[in-house]
């Protein structure tokens, strides 16, 4: 039996890289992939991927589904769901280039859809959340088919390989979009699946993540309350649905979640002033289970940004930097120095401070 | 009438030793030892030994040494000496069979039988003398939804939390099934180490109300001691539904320890049995468990959290649900192995199940009905070390009462006879002569290195696991793994074998 | 100066700070041996009275009657507040145990008086009364 996600628990060490432009300028796929590139040590081949955001101005009020399938089989199982759940606007197989680095890939498509009418009503939920469950439903039901992307207007491209193959092979250069980010995976079992690489993705949320988290089994335990499956079992997937539940259903903000899941230690909450040791105090006590433990340093997309952020004893490397509107964070300084030399404001954050970069003019939440 | 019953132990006093100081004979409650002037030699009425120890831990050149009796009925393996002895006091007695603390039958030990994982390679592990580490917990109810007011800020929504330096707490034991001394030493111990201690349903001396922030105070069947000011001094207020090592019986407190101060703690006359019923006379059903729920937030404002104590029995997840959705804050779970100050013998090694089991099941149909946020868990009944509180927690438990453990680090030696109430360690007796051993200044200073030992250890262990907050490692079951044990009870316990 | 304090409300009566002084006091390594088969003289005596128990020993008074009365200048006050016995000087004439308001002083076997020097004359070196007491009623401390 080949040991897959969802069947094993598979820890990682990875690279991370993510690219921004606050004035939403389209830029190409290939800065991202060159700047995964020279960070290729910190990966192993068995993993890679990108999400990029702002890449389907055509179609960018419907929900871009990305779908692995196994056999044909499943694809049309899943297109049956698909049918009788969404109004597809176009169908098609995603392009890839051939190339010898990326094998034995699996049937790619992607969907343009939007939840039909009648059945959301019925649903009673809203159309975010019903795109949501139907995701959970495909991945946990239907055998052979994975739902990797989710959101509107983005898109999350992934292979087993090298990122930089996986960018050549998803065509990366020929998208443009505001906002990239990049994943090179060091998984320590083989994984033998696509579904398996990273970003992990749900509705617009992407993450990108580095470590290997100790608190794996109370974080997922505690999520799953809320409807949330880990299929996966990996670290990404559970801080995306985390990050996904603080947000999205409680209603905190990125800074809010970030306190939540890499807390200020007691120690250091005794020392804030009055007002900020009771908010912090209440978001520990009314989230405990969900403070993530070990080390990871994790890039969270949404539409309208992204937040950067290490664990709290920073046990993973993570660097900022600027230039103009665009902002850059990174496991290694070359990673940002390979696509902007002049790159300025280099930081190196601390453990538990959140990074956020949000769009100007945009809301500053997601 | 002779009767049939074998001692338990026989004194061993080695005469090259013994310098005839006779401390044995003046600690004996028992009035085992005695001294023969006329021969100068000591004596000993071995019927008599309970196996307390005390003569021996204080025996000055170590002369004494207590061991089992060896004498024997005709071997069998169907009928234990015990079975024998048992039937033997029965049959004189026409009684009911009566014992003390947990039972000393070898059921299972789950946790003896779970594993903890360690960091390797992939993750680093965390050395807890050049990081922090954290141990704090907060127990109580968590609200569905948070609020913000009209800037945005978020309102403090929570309902009365406890907090703990340490996910550890000083379970139920009233006074007069205990000593003076030793509720002192307790809630001494509770107030220097930022954590709580449980009056039991024997009410609260007056001399303890100055520890009220760290006190629990327990309303059970009987009523015992429960008043209005009882209620606002605590910090939080526990409903007694049942004990695990007598579950579905109340508690008989007998007269002899009603003495002056018992009695006005317990609001009940001097030398009066205190019976608490088996069950509350107000609750039959889950409803009325509500009703006193809510009665008891009214009486203290909402201001303390509600815990509801049960014992660990077959239906024990659905009975949390329930609990779990009577507005309970804190539900308390006590375990097959639980301690006693007295129980039917029968009762107490026959009625329960195991606390690991209870524990895992509970945790699991909270989380699977979604409310498991919604209450806190305390689990009891044989913490013996950290070990087990770290592994108690990664089931899914918040906290661990501990109750066994404080008294032995007060001096029990598990002699189990407190019921007789001539504990010769001053600890389950009320008889002053014997209460004045336990000098609570050496009592709470011994719980409180306990307890901070034990924090030291669950530090280090959570450290092991890459983990610095007693938070990441609730529920966390993936840091468990069985050794020995069945598909089912691995699967009752949601973790996997080593080597999975 | 530091003196040894008993607290009646912890005193179990139990007698081991007697055996603990008369072994201290014996000059050998071992209990059994200093001790088996033998009376003890100790320094420290447990007063039972209805009861109560309580240790007494010598209280090392400020203004010590027991020295002013010794005629053979055996008993002196030490710069450092101990009342000392100097046993090669007494002449047994046991006024000391007379005056003595807390029979505090005692009798040896050769008939000369004993008295607590708080184990600082002997191998001990801290009061071995207070270091074997199972309960700390006895104690050894600075009181104003």
């Amino acid at each position: 039996m080949k040991l897959v996600e969802g069947r094993v628990r598979i820890p990682s060490g990875c690279a991370i890289s993510g690219i921004i432009s606050r004035d939403r300028r389209k830029f190409t796929g290939e800065r991202i992939v060159e700047s995964m590139k020279v960070m290729r040590e910190r990966s192993n081949g068995l993993g890679g991927g990108f999400a990029a955001y702002g890449i389907y101005p055509k179609y960018k009020d419907s929900y871009a589904l990305h779908i692995f399938y196994n056999d044909s089989n499943a694809k049309r199982e899943c297109e049956a769901f698909l049918n009788e759940h969404f109004e597809i606007d176009e169908a098609s197989e995603l392009p890839t280039r051939k190339i010898p680095e990326i094998t034995d890939e699996p049937l790619i498509w992607r969907y343009f859809a939007l939840p039909r009418p009648s059945r959301l009503a019925a649903s009673q939920l809203d159309e975010r959340e019903y795109t949501a469950r139907c995701v959970f439903a495909i991945n946990a039901r239907i055998d052979g088919a994975y739902v990797f992307s989710s959101g509107k207007n983005m898109g999350v491209f992934k292979a087993v390989g090298y990122p930089e193959d996986v960018g050549r092979f998803y065509m990366l250069d020929e998208y443009e979009g505001y906002m990239f980010i990049g994943h090179g995976r060091y998984p320590t079992n083989t994984p033998g699946w696509w579904g398996g690489a990273h970003p992990f993705s749900l509705l617009d949320f992407a993450v990108v993540h580095n470590g290997e988290i100790s608190s794996y089994d109370a974080n997922r335990r505690f999520i799953e309350m809320f409807g949330y499956r880990c299929a996966l079992m990996t670290d990404t997937e559970v801080i995306t649905y985390i990050l996904d539940y603080l947000i999205r259903h409680v209603g905190l903000t990125l800074e809010e979640s970030a306190s939540v899941i890499a807390a200020p230690f007691w120690s250091s909450i005794a020392k804030k002033p009055p007002e900020e040791r009771e908010r912090l105090t209440y978001l520990r006590t009314m989230f405990p289970s969900l403070l993530v433990t070990g080390p990871f340093s994790i890039i969270f997309c949404f539409e309208g940004g992204m937040m950067a952020l290490n664990d709290r004893l920073k046990l993973r490397s993570m660097v900022t930097a600027e230039k103009g509107d665009m902002v850059y964070v990174a496991s290694e300084e070359c990673a940002i120095r390979a696509v902007e030399p002049d790159a300025e404001n280099l930081r190196y954050p601390s453990g538990g401070e959140p990074v956020i970069v949000t769009l100007n003019g945009g809301k500053d939440n997601a | 009438m002779p009767n049939y019953i074998l001692p338990d132990f026989e004194v061993e006093r080695r005469d090259d030793r013994c310098i005839r100081c006779r401390v044995c004979e003046r600690q004996c409650a028992n009035e085992v030892h005695s001294y023969d002037e006329e021969n100068d030699v000591m004596l000993a009425d071995e019927l008599k030994c309970v196996g307390c120890h005390r003569c021996v831990a204080l025996c000055p050149t170590r002369a004494l040494k207590i061991v089992k009796y060896s004498g024997t009925f005709r071997e069998n393996a169907n009928w234990s000496n015990q079975s024998i002895l048992e039937i033997y006091k029965q049959a004189e007695s026409g009684g009911v069979l009566l014992s003390s603390m947990g039972t000393p039958n070898p059921c299972p030990v789950y946790f003896d039988k779970i594993l903890i994982n360690a960091s390797q390679v992939t993750n680093p592990s965390i050395d807890p003398l050049r990081e922090p580490m954290e141990t704090r917990v907060f127990l109580g109810k968590r609200p569905q939804n948070i609020e913000r007011d009209e800037t945005g800020k978020l309102n403090n929504n929570l309902p009365p939390q406890l907090e703990l330096s340490v996910p550890i707490m000083f379970s139920a034991m009233s006074y007069g099934s205990i000593s003076y001394n030793a509720h002192e030493s307790l809630a001494r111990a509770a107030t220097e180490l930022g954590i709580y201690y449980n009056t039991g349903e024997g009410g609260l001396h007056e001399d303890f109300y100055k520890y009220g922030p760290n006190t629990i105070v327990q309303v059970a069947s009987g009523r015992f001691g429960v008043h209005k000011g009882y209620l606002d001094v605590a910090a939080a207020i526990e409903i007694k539904m049942g004990q695990g090592a007598k579950p579905g019986i109340g508690g008989h407190l007998p007269g002899e320890k009603i003495t002056e101060d018992v009695s006005r703690a317990r609001m009940i006359p001097v030398g009066t049995d205190a019976i608490s019923p088996a069950p509350h006379h107000d609750i039959y059903s889950i409803e009325d468990l509500r009703q006193l729920v809510y009665s008891l937030k009214e009486a203290t404002e909402y201001k303390k959290p509600v815990i509801v104590k049960v014992a660990a029995v077959h239906n024990i997840a659905a009975i949390a649900s329930g609990i779990a959705r009577s507005g309970a804050d804190i539900i308390a779970i006590d375990g097959f192995r639980g301690g006693t100050g007295a129980a039917p013998t029968r009762i107490r090694d026959n009625v329960g199940i195991p606390i690991e089991l209870a524990l895992a099941s509970v945790d699991k149909r909270l989380r699977d009905e979604g409310i498991r946020g919604n209450v806190s868990l305390v689990v009891a009944g044989s913490i013996r070390n950290s070990a087990d509180v770290v592994k108690a927690i990664a089931l899914g438990a918040d906290a661990c009462y501990i109750g066994t453990a404080a008294l032995i680090a007060l001096g029990c030696h598990l002699c189990r006879t407190c019921h007789l109430g001539k504990c010769n360690w001053g600890i389950a007796t009320q008889r002053p002569d014997l209460v004045k051993r336990l000098n609570p200044e050496i009592g709470y200073k011994r719980l409180v290195n306990l307890v901070t030992a034990w924090q030291h250890e669950i530090k280090e262990l959570l450290g092991g696991m890459g983990i610095n907050s007693i938070e990441a490692l609730r529920g966390n079951r993936l840091m468990l793994r069985g050794v020995g044990l069945n598909e089912k009870e691995l699967e009752i316990l949601g973790i996997k074998h080593a080597g999975e | 100066m530091k003196r040894v304090y008993v607290n009646e409300k912890w005193c179990l009566g139990c007698r081991l700070c007697e055996y603990n002084c008369a072994f201290a006091n014996s000059g050998e390594k071992d209990m059994v041996k200093a001790l088996k088969g033998k009376k003890i003289y100790p320094r420290i005596r447990v007063d039972e009275h209805d009861g109560i128990t309580f240790a007494v020993s010598c209280r090392h008074c400020e203004d010590p009657i027991c020295v002013k009365s010794c005629i053979a200048g055996a008993l002196s006050k030490e710069g450092d507040g101990m009342v000392k016995l100097d046993r090669t000087k007494c002449v047994g004439c046991l006024t000391c145990v007379l005056v003595c308001p807390y029979g505090a002083v005692v009798q040896d076997e050769r008939g000369a008086a004993l008295k607590c020097e708080l184990c600082l004359t002997n191998t001990a070196g801290y009061p071995a009364c207070v270091k074997g007491c199972p309960n700390a009623a006895i104690v050894y401390e600075e009181r104003d």
